[in-house]
């Protein structure tokens, strides 16, 4: 055996710049793949509703915003039914709100394993970014029954749903790549989360049209917007999948930008802290 | 040098400490304390990733400073040390957990690290299900583990319930199963952190073998343990961690009896001289020893036959009986035995020097570290003269000559050597 044949890796103190180590995470693959395996099995264990969870944490909201801003407060939803309207924002926001949250908490979850074996820290806020995708499959069968009984069909745009799923995708994965990072140091981040997620959510066109922005503040607010991801994904999803309005293409192209934003910047301060990760967990 | 596994060139390691918060004795003083805590904390916990200045610091607490050495492939390495020595911080950087603050090494090969037994279990997944993640969590591929899965079942002993809950499992069940599943990684460097303390003799027996078997197959093992009979047993060489620093490298028993000659020397002999002699009203401890054969050994193992010397000096004019009596208590703090002059016949003593000397049986200790508890002088079979504490302390070794029981553990407070013998035929039935 010679030195020179053996593969090998160095430990320094400065490594070199590479945001993602793609060999490496082809390697580790398989425990991605266990991760989110664990994550959803774990998930619904013990519970006696098991997999409904899914679908009533949606479901309820609807009916709570349906009431309460649809028939109370006499919301205005471009014309849509307001169940179906709600629900159709309430889908991508519930993946997006969990997933972020629990990325976020990801890093202080596993904490135990940061200090004992090596892997791709990566892996930990990635794996709810996966495994909540499996909430988001079992909801969307019941928008599938809603346009159904409601009798909207699809439009043409809904090939570009997975676009708008891999918008949403990488604000989470950006946001969390974010929090985690900051609140394994920080744990003053555990305490934030859940206001930041309500804040987020009464922020984002979920319970009124975005449509009411660009009505009440002007066309450029409006653009403005859109830089918040998630707007150009939830008119995204009403759009293609009810067709009641255009593609707000407009506002996705703003959110494209600052989730690309978003992603980068999170990934490069997870690569910046991740060497610290075992000392301060 | 073709061959080296790992090399490493003055890894240094600094970790934050807490200093002490001021203290407040005015409500003033503590709200506006208060008041300010958020930016103390913020500038605490953004350090926590900077070691600017670490050199000149108070508050850095150096784990690792210089250490260099190299191992070769094939190799099976134990690192000795004191707590808080940096073996295991040496381990996690090797292992990439966590990274150095100055230095750097090259690692050749695959390494994989058993600093846990149970890394990534998950009580609510299944035997099969937590197999598969651990093994995945460990550097495993999904294939290597299909491979290898009947293997680690058969191994952990527990085939009936790889289906079942890990949550159901006993304590014994999760760490049989958690280790066979670490003993089927075939990386070419494994690291082993005190493993072997945990676990039922049997299961003891059955991870000292594998790691002897994995030494033989010409993998490279950087093994710490606190257990030196374990260190010895396996290791081929040794280096010794003291506050951070690699301070001894060598041949394994070697470093291990410097090691523990340099630990035990200090305990074993207390000699004072008249002025500085720990003494009451009546009487002055000269000296108290633990003396052994050590032209074999020089160190003492289970078995051996020992004694104890206590030299005194007596301020009482008159004659009287004097005793000792002393409490030997072993690490987990059990009294082995009270070791006591009173069974005697008694001798009068005057003012002067007197010796009394107390032989411990051969085939009678067991390993472990031991100390005299308490320690009396008794006038007269009934008052209590003098007291002292902590009067010697010491180690006694595994011994390779016994092996009964299991290797390297420790089973029963001692290991006394039976009067047995076996009757056959007619007379067995009487």
């Amino acid at each position: 055996m010679s030195s020179n044949i053996i593969p090998h890796f160095d430990i320094t103190v400065k490594k070199k710049w590479k945001l993602f180590d793609f060999k490496e995470l082809v390697k580790y693959k398989d425990l991605l793949y266990f991760f989110v395996l664990r994550d959803i099995t774990v998930l619904y264990k013990q519970t006696v509703l098991g997999m409904l969870w899914a679908i009533l944490n949606p479901v309820m909201s609807m009916v709570i915003f349906s009431v309460i801003f649809g028939g109370l407060a006499k919301i205005d939803s471009d014309g849509i039914p307001y169940p179906i309207f709600s629900y159709a924002a309430v889908l991508p926001w519930t993946y997006f709100s969990q997933s972020m949250s629990g990325a976020t908490s990801s890093l202080v979850g596993n904490a135990h394993l940061l200090t004992k074996v090596y892997f791709p820290r990566i892996l930990i806020p990635l794996t709810p970014i996966f495994s909540k995708l499996m909430d988001f499959t079992i909801a969307f069968s019941i928008l599938l029954v809603m346009m159904f009984v409601y009798n909207i069909s699809p439009t043409w745009n809904v090939m570009f749903l997975p676009l708008l799923m891999i918008l949403m995708i990488l604000t989470a994965l950006g946001i969390g790549m974010w929090l985690s990072s900051l609140a394994i140091q920080y744990r003053d981040v555990r305490f934030a989360i859940g206001f930041m997620t309500s804040m987020l959510m009464y922020a984002a066109p979920v319970v009124f049209p975005a449509s009411l922005v660009a009505e009440k503040f002007g066309e450029t607010v409006y653009l403005l917007y859109g830089l918040y991801p998630m707007v150009g994904v939830i008119e995204g999803f009403r759009s293609s999948l009810l067709g009641f309005n255009p593609m707000p293409w407009n506002l996705i192209g703003m959110g494209s930008v600052s989730a690309i934003i978003i992603f980068f910047s999170g990934a490069l301060h997870f690569k910046k802290t991740e060497k610290i990760f075992a000392d301060v967990a | 040098m073709s061959n080296i596994a790992i090399t490493t060139d003055k890894i240094s390691k600094a970790y934050l400490i807490g200093l002490k918060d001021e203290a407040h004795d005015t409500l003033a003083g503590a709200v506006s304390s208060w008041l300010k805590s958020p930016l103390k904390n913020y500038r605490t916990l953004k350090r926590l990733n900077t070691y600017k200045n670490a050199e000149e610091r108070e508050d850095y607490f150096w784990a690792l400073k210089d250490v260099s050495f190299q191992i070769n492939h094939g190799e099976v390495l134990g690192i000795i040390g004191h707590n808080g020595a940096g073996k295991s911080t040496l381990l996690k950087i090797l292992c990439r957990i966590t990274e150095p603050t100055s230095g750097s090494a090259r690692v050749y090969g695959r390494i994989a690290s058993l600093l846990e037994v149970g890394t990534g279990f998950n009580v609510e997944l299944t035997g099969r299900e937590n197999v598969y993640l651990s093994g995945t969590i460990l550097g495993m591929t999904k294939k290597e583990i299909d491979k290898k899965f009947d293997e680690i079942i058969e191994f952990s002993g527990i085939e009936k319930f790889i289906d079942t809950q890990a949550k159901k499992y006993s304590n014994g069940m999760r760490i049989r199963l958690a280790f066979a599943i670490a003993a089927s990684i075939e990386t070419e460097i494994m690291v082993i952190d005190e493993v072997l303390n945990i676990g039922d003799a049997d299961f003891q027996r059955k991870s000292i073998a594998k790691i002897e078997s994995l030494a033989k197959q010409g993998r490279t093992v950087l093994f710490v343990s606190h257990n030196l009979s374990a260190i010895k047993a396996i290791c081929t060489r040794a280096i010794q961690l003291n506050h951070g620093k690699l301070i001894r490298e060598g041949e394994v028993s070697k470093v291990v009896s410097v090691y523990l000659s340099s630990y035990v020397k200090e305990h074993t002999v207390h000699k004072y001289d008249m002025e500085t002699a720990p003494s009451s009203e009546y009487a002055k401890l000269i000296k108290a020893e633990l003396k052994f054969d050590d032209s074999k050994n020089d160190h003492l193992k289970a078995g051996d036959p020992f004694e104890f010397e206590f030299v005194f000096y007596s301020l009482m004019k008159e004659e009287h009986i004097l005793d000792v009596v002393f409490q030997l208590k072993d690490e987990l703090d059990n009294i082995v035995f009270i070791g006591s002059s009173l069974d005697n016949n008694y001798v009068k003593v005057s003012e002067g020097y007197f010796k009394w000397i107390c032989k411990v049986p051969a085939d009678f200790m067991n390993q472990g570290s031991y100390s005299l508890h308490k320690f009396y002088l008794i006038k007269n079979k009934t008052d209590v003269i003098f007291e002292q504490r902590e009067v010697l302390s010491f180690e006694i070794m595994y011994s390779f000559d016994l092996r009964i029981g299991n290797v390297g553990r420790k089973e029963g407070i001692v290991k006394p050597k039976l009067d047995w013998s076996l009757l056959s035929g007619e007379n067995a039935n009487k």
